[in-house]
């Protein structure tokens, strides 16, 4: 929770997966994010536009327009080059993730992953975008 | 030679005749009718031997150019003795020289008495008659009778008669003589001269002390010179004079022949001569020497350039015979037949192996019939040969080649031969000789036949070759899309795992984020029980994350997708890492850990995530499987370019001996059910020593059941694949 009137950080989280989505985004509403989804690349381009997200939390695997692809549009958009995205994926092999970071993706957090975990991770990206430390304060 | 006689010298009383006229006359006929002065005397003799009883005599006549009287002939006296006898006619005291100059006959009787002198006689010791010839026309007669056998009486008119018939006939015959000699004589000289003076070699003729009797025109120029000639030829002639007579002394004794050196008066120039010197008798008692002078001057010359002709021939004879020998000792040792025949076609030359071809071998024994077979196969030779020599002739060309088939004399089996002539023509164009030499071609032939037997085996083996590499290609097209086939199962099983990684690690995510939410208490509080509950959901979840990693690892060191990133690193700072990160894990046991780093530890070249993973696990593992004691880990430096080992020993369980092998196979523990509570993949172990295999090193290790393991990661001080 932050204590002053400015709102708190807004996370996309984009999983075609139903539970994907509510784990970490209600995990983060929990832990005091304001979060939004999408199910797929299409959405998350519009959502990202209309809603201007302080991060993304990109799953790769997507239907129509997957996570790389619409990365590498965000990225090449200079209105939305500069929000963080984490990668979120189940490929453990090294060349997904080559790739995504090849695409742009700030970094990338394999699945199975914590919720714990991603929420360090979403803190540590919001912190370098903003030039700081990372933020303690919503830590519980 | 006669016998020295004592004998009484007595004149010879006449006694009277007492042969008839008509005997008379037959001697008369028969002295007429001789005319040689010797027969007369013989046919006298003899008619005393007959008609007057004379036995033995001897008839002696007066030489008159050497003034002496000589045996003539004889009568029962050996012819030797005949001629022997000579008498020096100025020897005036001797007493047939007395009985010559008398008209009447002596008688010499043997009675021992002394004689004013003894002398020779032909009648030996016999009593004897000395008569005279026929003396009336002379003051001494033409000879003398010694006759002896008519007793020892007085000579007889008869014989008397006889001897003045032959004195008469012999004076008739002499005188004659005498007359023809000197006009035959007189021209024999003057031709003689003329001869003499003809031969252009000097001739001449000195006395004893050298003064010139006779000399030709050739000697008279070198040896005399008249006061009209000028000085030089004078002393020419002086010098040569005294060079001749110098030379003279030698030939007294007998013939000489030497060289003498003279000079030519009339040019000056030295000329050699060749001089035969003859001692002659020039008169009796009286010698001179006869030279003949030959010019040898030119004759030298051309002496000494034959002699050196002939030296260069009998060199060239030399060179030309050794050439031969040669020649001929090429011919003979070479193997095959060569013959040299003439124009006319004979064979003029062969070697020994033309010869058993051509020629019948020395013994020939017809009886068996087999020499005659060799004949004919010899003769059918020749008749090839020939023919093919004819050929030549024929022909314009010089060489000539052909095939011929002989046979062998000794064994009658066919001999293919191959024939190559050559005409020896002369410089002028002359054919001299055809040379022609046979090779065997039977062994060719066996070639041949081998060498298309070697070409098929070869094609054979060829095409066998041929075949075995096309079936090689085939199965190596077999191979290589075997082993494409397996790259696509392999690569396809890595897409699968990777696929089944993905498939399981989405689920577990969804069971890890829920589990974790409700422990969060996100969806509302919990009680203990439910905690503890969904805290071994947790675990067990984390555990088959671990499996599923460790399978993707093994997946990517099987498939190569793991690549080693070297850089230089310094094992103590990893070690620091390590125990960093394990940390949390010693802290919740009661273990000393302890480090022992080798001081001399060199910076080392590897894969740094690789080989922290390695020391993590075996860490991991030692603190897994050791609930008291102590862990140790050492590094050391095995020499300058020898290993670097990390061990990790701990006082754990150990590992019996018959697991000590199989701990490293996949999902292998020695204590499943110890090693399942401690979250052991199985996975582990395979893991960590297929990355020390990436990394050119080894994991050894050392246990005992109960008493503890050691762990030592080896690895090369510096890596091969940097």
């Amino acid at each position: 929770m932050t204590s002053d009137n400015k709102p708190a950080p807004l996370v996309l989280v984009v999983d075609d997966v139903d539970h994907g989505r509510e784990i970490f985004a209600e995990y983060l509403e929990f832990r005091g994010f304001r979060v939004a989804t999408a199910a797929d690349g299409l959405e998350a381009i519009e959502k990202t536009h209309e809603l201007r997200p302080d991060v993304i939390l990109m799953d790769l695997s997507l239907p129509g327009i997957d996570g790389w692809e619409a990365t590498r549009r965000l990225k090449e958009d200079p209105s939305t080059r500069d929000i963080p995205i984490i990668a979120l994926t189940a490929h453990a092999l090294a060349s997904a993730h080559d790739k995504a970071r090849a695409v742009g993706c700030n970094s990338v957090v394999t699945k199975p992953c914590l919720p714990k975990d991603l929420e360090q991770e979403v803190r540590r990206q919001l912190a370098a975008r903003s030039g700081g430390a990372p933020e303690d304060t919503a830590q519980p | 030679m006669g016998s020295v006689a004592r004998l009484d010298v007595l004149p010879s009383s006449r006694g009277s005749g007492t042969i008839g006229a008509r005997v008379k006359l037959s001697l008369v006929d028969v002295l007429l009718a001789e005319p040689e002065t010797r027969l007369c005397a013989v046919e006298t003799l003899r008619w005393l031997a007959r008609h007057a009883g004379i036995e033995r005599a001897v008839c002696a006549v007066v030489d008159p150019e050497s003034g002496r009287l000589t045996g003539l002939t004889g009568l029962g006296v050996p012819p030797a003795v005949v001629e022997a006898f000579s008498l020096d006619l100025s020897d005036r005291t001797h007493p047939l020289v007395v009985a010559m100059a008398g008209s009447e006959p002596i008688a010499f009787h043997d009675s021992g008495q002394i004689l004013p002198r003894p002398f020779d006689t032909p009648l030996g010791k016999a009593s004897f008659h000395a008569v005279p010839l026929g003396s009336s026309q002379q003051e001494m007669g033409p000879g003398l009778l010694l006759l002896a056998g008519a007793g020892d009486g007085p000579v007889s008119d008869d014989v008397l008669w006889a001897a003045e018939l032959l004195g008469m006939r012999l004076a008739a015959l002499g005188y004659r003589r005498i007359q023809t000699d000197e006009r035959r004589h007189k021209r024999e000289r003057s031709l003689l001269l003329a001869v003499i003076h003809a031969v252009t070699d000097p001739i001449l003729l000195t006395d004893a002390d050298g003064r010139i009797l006779i000399a030709n025109a050739g000697a008279e120029t070198l040896l005399t010179a008249g006061d009209e000639k000028r000085e030089g030829w004078r002393r020419a002639v002086a010098l040569n004079n005294m060079l001749f007579s110098a030379s003279l002394f030698t030939a007294e004794r007998g013939p000489t022949r030497r060289e003498l050196l003279l000079v030519d008066p009339s040019e000056g120039k030295e000329l050699l001569f060749e001089v035969l010197s003859t001692p002659v008798a020039i008169r009796s008692g009286e010698n001179g020497i006869v030279s003949v002078l030959r010019n040898v001057t030119d004759l030298r010359r051309a002496t000494e350039e034959i002699e050196e002709n002939y030296r260069r021939l009998r060199l060239a004879e030399a060179a030309t015979r050794a050439e031969r020998d040669r020649l001929d000792l090429i011919l003979n040792s070479v193997l095959e037949p060569i013959l040299v025949t003439d124009p006319a076609g004979n064979i003029a030359r062969m070697n020994p192996p033309a010869e058993r071809m051509f020629t019948l071998p020395g013994r020939r024994d017809g009886r068996d019939g087999r020499g005659s077979e060799i004949e004919r196969r010899v003769q059918a030779n020749d008749a090839v040969f020939t023919s093919f020599v004819s050929n030549l002739y024929a022909g314009q060309s010089l060489r000539w080649r052909g095939e011929l088939n002989l046979i062998d004399p000794k064994t009658g089996a066919t001999i293919p031969m191959e024939a190559i002539s050559g005409r020896l023509v002369s410089k002028h164009g002359e054919e001299t000789a055809v040379v022609t030499i046979l090779h065997d071609l039977t062994e060719a032939m066996e070639k041949a036949v081998l060498y298309e037997q070697v070409k098929r085996h070869s094609e054979e083996l060829r095409e066998k070759v041929r075949e075995a590499t096309a079936e090689l290609a085939g199965q190596n097209e077999l191979l290589r899309r075997q082993a494409l086939e397996l790259e696509q199962a392999s690569a396809l099983k890595s897409q699968f795992l990777a696929n089944v990684s993905h498939e399981l690690r989405t689920p577990l995510n969804a069971i890890m984020g829920y589990t974790h939410l409700m422990l969060e208490g996100v969806s509302g509080a919990v009680n203990l029980a439910q905690q503890d509950k969904l805290s071994r959901v947790d675990a067990n979840a984390r555990h088959l994350l671990a499996v599923i990693n460790d399978l993707l690892d093994i997946t990517r060191i099987e498939s190569g997708k793991m690549p080693v990133q070297a850089e230089r690193i310094l094992l103590s700072e990893l070690i620091d890492e390590v125990m960093t990160e394990v940390e949390p894990v010693i802290a919740g046991t009661r273990l000393a850990v302890t480090r022992d780093l080798s001081p001399d530890l060199p910076e080392i070249e590897t894969d740094r995530q690789k080989v922290k993973q390695i020391v993590l696990n075996l860490l991991s593992n030692a603190l897994k499987f050791t609930p008291q004691g102590s862990i140790a880990i050492r590094l050391e430096h095995h020499g300058p370019a020898g290993e670097i080992s990390i061990a990790v020993t701990d006082t754990g369980i150990g590992i019996a001996e018959e697991n000590q092998k199989t701990i490293f196979e996949a999902f292998e523990q020695a204590n499943s059910s110890y090693a399942r509570r401690q979250g052991g993949t199985g996975l582990g172990l395979t893991i960590c020593r297929r990355l020390a295999s990436l990394l050119d090193g080894r994991i050894a290790l050392a246990s005992q059941l109960g008493e503890g393991s050691t762990f030592t990661l080896f690895l090369p001080a510096k890596s091969r694949t940097a």
